[in-house]
């Protein structure tokens, strides 16, 4: 089948690829641009581990074609790090409220509560869990990705989380 | 898991679509938020020589007010509509089912379109539009058409589309102002489908129950709209004993399969009891 000219932007870059219109965003990410960051997890759109920005939106890279993304905008765990290079103040929630044991759901985590936090910038614990209830971590019960997601809340607010990590 | 390979079309208006879909016959599947077509074809359950995306089809989208009608787009997605204003007003029926529809990053891409037309039993919405009295708008290179929901399902994936009709938009009639409403869904986790749920719409007038539609969700090889349920509950004070003999009603049409949500016999009997904490809220909320 015959491939298709794609044109998109990746964290701020702008993309032209020839494409499969079968591949799927996930391996178009990894395998075409080498950004593995976001992972492939349970590859059935259950996990979240492969969620990305696209458009506004978080989606399962996993179920997204790359052809439907054209044109489009996404933002990869690589693209959410500030400008200057220091950390997003997600990715440093997650380092100071330990947001993570073994990672592997971790960047998934950061671009879902990417979105989250722009479409609601002081979630209550209650919108947190709900807001990421399509991604899975196996390690940490959940408990320190809420406060890792409130301490990016508020610092993005310009007030600190006081409560410390378990 | 790599899907098959196909063309990808993605027409620019609903004309297009059709004529394209017309084109190519049986070899064409068309592609909406794509959550339940793409797992199909990573696993090689559909290999569609061609996939026809409606994505890039403005007409197909928004929500609006038309007369005593409310008119959504196909290809409106499930976010939207628990962002939209009108339908949190006015039928806020759609909100509340919306919510428990899968997870954040689905309903992004999930599509009202998508969840009524595909035929799958385990779908929230069909069963949502049986109970609002809702119309799909369809259109095919015959023509334009206006099917009810309650005559659109006729088995598991298997609807009254034809080839290469695709449905446009979907029209439900408003319920009048103070009705009460509630969808109630058992399922096991976040983003599971219904071992069994039920959507009521009822109204209230001086005490006793004014009309009463009742849908009934994966509890059948199709959705229910379960009539002789809500015919016994009008004219009721919805009291226990007829609450009791409603929900027998509805779990007599109910045929559930036994899978992994559970026995047949269970998921009738919480057909049953989805249907029961409904009327209760639904009377809570009826004014």
């Amino acid at each position: 089948m015959s491939k298709v000219q794609v044109r998109l932007k990746v964290n701020g870059k702008v993309i032209d690829e020839l494409v499969e219109p079968r591949t799927l965003l996930i391996h178009f990410l990894r395998e075409h641009l080498n950004l593995t960051g976001s992972h492939i997890g349970c590859d059935t759109s259950h996990c979240g581990a492969c969620t990305v920005d696209l458009n506004g939106k978080s989606v399962k890279s996993c179920t997204v074609f790359t052809v439907q993304a054209a044109d489009g905008e996404v933002i990869t765990i690589e693209g959410v790090a500030n400008a200057d290079g220091t950390l997003h103040a997600l990715q440093e929630g997650f380092r100071e409220m330990h947001g993570l044991q073994c990672g592997f759901c971790t960047p998934g985590m950061i671009t879902r509560a990417y979105r989250l936090l722009k479409e609601n910038p002081t979630p209550t614990e209650e919108e947190i869990r709900f807001g990421i209830a399509g991604n899975l971590c196996r390690c940490t019960g959940y408990q320190n990705i809420v406060k890792a997601i409130q301490h990016a809340a508020a610092k993005l607010a310009g007030a600190p989380f006081q409560e410390a990590a378990e | 898991m790599i899907p098959g390979s196909f063309a990808y079309h993605r027409p620019n208006s609903i004309k297009e679509a059709i004529s394209l879909l017309a084109d190519l016959g049986e070899d064409a599947r068309v592609l909406a938020g794509g959550h339940s077509l793409i797992p199909m074809m990573k696993l090689r359950l559909a290999s569609p020589d061609h996939l026809v995306d409606l994505g890039a089809i403005n007409d197909l989208k928004g929500v609006r007010a038309d007369g005593a009608d409310i008119v959504i787009g196909a290809m409106a997605t499930q976010h939207e509509l628990i962002a939209s204003e009108l339908l949190g007003s006015k039928l806020p029926l759609l909100r509340e089912t919306s919510l428990l529809i899968a997870d954040p990053q689905v309903r992004y891409m999930g599509t009202l379109g998508g969840n009524v037309a595909n035929g799958d039993p385990g779908n929230d919405m069909p069963a949502v539009m049986m109970c609002l009295g809702a119309s799909y708008q369809v259109v095919g290179k015959s023509g334009e058409r206006k099917i009810a929901a309650r005559d659109f399902y006729k088995g598991a994936y298997d609807t009254a589309l034809s080839t290469g009709e695709i449905v446009t938009a979907i029209r439900i009639p408003v319920p009048p102002p103070g009705h009460g409403f509630a969808y109630e869904k058992l399922k096991r986790k976040v983003g599971d489908y219904a071992t069994a749920a039920a959507a009521v719409l009822l109204t209230i007038n001086s005490g006793k129950v004014a009309t009463c539609s009742i849908g009934l969700t994966n509890v059948a090889d199709t959705p229910l709209w379960a009539e002789q349920a809500g015919k016994i509950l009008v004219g009721s004070t919805l009291d226990a004993a007829t609450v009791t003999k409603a929900a027998a009603a509805a779990e007599a049409i109910t045929s559930p399969a036994s899978d992994n949500h559970g026995p047949a016999y269970y998921r009738t009997k919480m057909s049953g009891v989805m249907l029961t904490r409904a009327l209760i809220r639904a009377k809570a909320r009826a004014s």
